[in-house]
């Protein structure tokens, strides 16, 4: 027995490699990726970053049915991705146990949407944990392979960022040593043609009335009883916010275990108590199913459908008075945007200064929609770049000289070469740029088969994207340095003004890899600067005026050139000048 | 009885390891600690905050209004962005070092220079230095967390020693020697 901090995701990995985990396939996705970073540190088990969230699911599948113990950890929107393999693993059951960590993103500190996994337990039919805090998750992820494997289920653990990225003492235990079970060959159980599947149906109804009866006393759910004024039913993190609040003067009904929920034990909960509060954050999950047992509760109209709880939270919506505090001054806004020195701004700065519509995907180019760039039409998810573009061309054809899709190296290799397939097959003049910055960025430095590493950064096989480009259909791929202004517009040109289909691959490791070698940075020389502002023009941190002449941050500059290629009156220039 | 701390900066200035350097100081003290981080989007030179809360027991990972004992701010206008969470009469640690925000670097707003001294006028003790030289002075901008983890450090009643173990745990041996004369100098910077 060993006691020290970890964030939930750390505690996820520690669970589920204690619970005899064999193998685990995940793509990267905030808030869930330490956790697959954290297992790949284990020599004892097959880790790896696979190209999208659906075959990270299907390879788990895959190794739960030759009987070894299988995770995969996703965002909760690339559990859209695996929904395909998610509902029919639902009838197939498992052999080994096998876990999908799910994440979602309440306030969205760093998602496109607040969508609740819960609904997916329910429509999946699927048993799901989910733990309140690291020590919590630690337990609950080293039960969910066993369980998967008791009930022939798939499980979902679920958290959310809160969960996933806060710090508390876990006590932990050994890796217990879980034999590969036995394979052998079962048509019924696995091959999922109609009337394999109409016989497996009826097996995954029973299996949920199993489940609920376990749900009833099981070690996930369990009761703080504290008097019968007010009884709070609540579940993952929104218990510690009641906790805060409360302490032990109400009692709880604290549910580890949100689908399939357990209703003799919430009826005779709601029974002992005078008021019954329903608090979960994001969708009235729980609430929906204690009014459909008729039972009268507070839930929504008290506490939010919006955003992310906390302890203030909970305090507003009981009416508490707010805390006395110093009033914070007015300060600027400060969001997130692209570092200095990344490898995007220039390619943005080219589309920008054209006005070219340009379709996004998610990564840190996003960030290329912010002022002063302003370079971005539409974000959706993964891979909608480039087949938005394709169906925005077909319905305005003119545009096919004026809109491009932009998409990341690691991006692309998740979904949008289907959607390039589509470009080439079904034929619209379409222009694609691949900002290839040879990593998975805004994650936090992941490797993709287009980097050329393996999760363990050891050598991989590496996709050749221009030849892969060319295979599909696409006869025109060039490759352009994004540090070179001139080079960049003259491809984003050309490519637009070209009678076919085109992709530019614009090349440039991220400028945080640690291998990347970073220049000195520059100076502005005060009697050149006329404060034109042209330079202000690329948001770039390291660049601001001063006193109405531009100036750059030593301790941010890395060298790049790109404001030095901007300015007219050569005022920008390295060390030596 | 339960104490929160905030540390807030500019993403990639190093507030990630200041949470760890505390939470595991305060872990080794005996403390219930929690600890919340920020990963992602807002990493990319965004505002980021860290919360850090101990005691006997401590339930919720984060700090809202009217309940912070002391902020450690990486950059001057950060401290004041979160001074609503203080209590009142509460403490700020701040590094005098301006970053411009993306609406003062584009000219659509000003940097609010004299944003402290609105905090102090609301009672708010604030120790204002200027931790960027010191870690210059240490070898590396990059330690300038170190540094205002030193100051912190010198008023929190643990002796030196057992703060230098907790720096030994949570940073890379190659890194440790400059972390080290960071830590002290922010150590005895204090007045």
């Amino acid at each position: 027995m060993m006691k020290r901090l970890m964030i939930g995701n750390e505690a996820i990995a520690m669970g589920l490699y204690h619970g005899g985990l064999g193998l685990v396939s995940s793509y990267p996705g905030t808030p869930s990726t330490e956790i697959t970073e954290f297992l790949a540190k284990f020599d004892d088990l097959h880790s790896e970053w696979a190209p999208n969230e659906k075959v990270a699911l299907e390879t788990a599948f895959g190794a739960s049915l030759a009987g070894l113990r299988a995770a995969c950890a996703m965002k909760h929107v690339g559990l859209n991705v695996a929904a395909d393999p998610l509902f029919t693993m639902s009838y197939t059951g498992v052999n080994g146990g096998l876990v999908i960590c799910v994440a979602d993103d309440p306030a969205m500190h760093s998602s496109q949407n607040e969508q609740d996994s819960r609904h997916y337990a329910i429509a999946a039919k699927l048993p799901m944990l989910e733990p309140a805090d690291s020590a919590e998750a630690y337990v609950f992820a080293r039960e969910a392979l066993a369980l998967s494997e008791r009930f022939d289920t798939p499980v979902l653990l679920r958290s959310c960022t809160r969960m996933a990225h806060s710090q508390c003492l876990v006590e932990t235990g050994e890796r217990g040593e879980v034999p590969l079970k036995a394979y052998e060959k079962q048509p019924r159980k696995y091959i999922m043609s109609p009337a394999n599947a109409i016989a497996r149906h009826p097996l995954v109804e029973q299996r949920t009335q199993a489940l609920r009866a376990y749900a009833e006393d099981c070690p996930f759910n369990r009761v703080e009883d504290a008097g019968s004024e007010i009884g709070i039913i609540t579940c993952g993190t929104s218990y510690l916010y009641v906790k805060e609040v409360f302490g032990d003067s109400v009692s709880i009904l604290k549910i580890g275990m949100p689908n399939p929920l357990p209703e003799g034990l919430i009826r005779s909960f709601a029974a002992k108590v005078k008021r019954l509060f329903i608090i979960e954050e994001l969708d009235p999950v729980i609430e929906t199913q204690v009014r459909a047992m008729g039972i009268p509760c507070t839930g929504k109209e008290l506490f939010p459908i919006l955003g992310e709880f906390s302890q203030a939270a909970i305090r507003r919506a009981f009416g508490m008075e707010e805390l006395p505090a110093p009033a914070a001054p007015e300060v600027p806004v400060r969001p997130p945007m692209m570092c200095a020195g990344c490898p995007h701004r220039g390619m943005f700065y080219a589309l920008a200064k054209h006005k070219i519509t340009v379709l996004g995907d998610i990564g840190c180019y996003t960030l290329g929609s912010a002022p002063p760039l302003n370079a971005l039409d539409s974000t959706l998810c993964m891979g909608a770049s480039v087949s938005g573009l394709h169906g925005f061309n077909a319905a305005r054809p003119e545009y096919a000289k004026k809109a491009v899709a932009v998409i990341g190296d690691s991006t692309f290799m998740h979904s949008g070469i289907t959607g390039l397939t589509n470009v080439a097959y079904n034929a619209t003049n379409s222009t694609v740029i691949i900002l290839d910055n040879s990593i998975t960025g805004m994650t936090g430095h992941q490797q993709n088969p287009a980097t050329g590493f393996n999760i363990r950064g050891e050598p991989a096989s590496k996709v050749d994207l221009e030849a892969l480009c060319h295979a599909i259909g696409i006869r025109r791929v060039r490759v352009v340095d994004p540090y070179d202004l001139k080079a960049c517009e003259a491809a984003v040109l050309e490519e637009l003004a070209a009678e076919e289909p085109s992709v530019i691959i614009s090349r440039r490791p991220c400028v945080l890899l640690k291998d990347v070698k970073r220049g000195l940075p520059l100076r502005v020389d005060p009697d050149k600067c006329r404060g034109c502002r042209r330079c202000m023009g690329l948001g770039c941190p390291a660049v601001s005026m001063k006193n109405g002449k531009a100036r750059v941050d030593a301790t941010l500059c890395v060298g790049c050139g790109v404001c030095r290629q901007l300015c007219a009156f050569d005022a920008i220039g390295g060390e030596e000048a | 009885m339960t104490t929160s701390m905030m540390i807030v900066g500019v993403g990639g200035q190093g507030s990630l390891l200041a949470s760890r350097l505390l939470g595991t100081l305060l872990t080794d003290e005996g403390y219930d600690v929690k600890v919340s981080e920020v990963h992602g989007m807002s990493q990319r030179g965004g505002s980021v905050v860290t919360y850090v809360r101990f005691g006997d027991r401590v339930y919720s990972p984060i700090v809202t209004r009217g309940e912070c004992d002391c902020i450690i701010s990486f950059e001057k206008i950060e401290a004041a962005r979160y001074a609503a969470c203080l209590k009142p009469g509460g403490r700020v640690i701040v590094n005098t070092q301006q970053i411009d925000p993306m609406p003062v670097i584009t000219g659509a707003a000003e940097y609010p220079e004299d944003v402290l001294d609105g905090l102090r006028a609301q009672g708010v003790q604030v120790d204002a230095f200027d931790a960027l030289s010191l870690a210059l002075e240490a070898g590396s901008p990059r330690c300038v967390n170190i540094v205002l983890m030193g100051r912190f450090a010198a008023g929190f009643g643990v002796e030196k020693e057992r703060w230098l173990a907790a720096l030994e745990k949570v940073i890379r041996p190659r890194l440790l020697p400059i972390n080290r004369i960071a830590f002290e100098k922010g150590w005895e910077a204090r007045t």
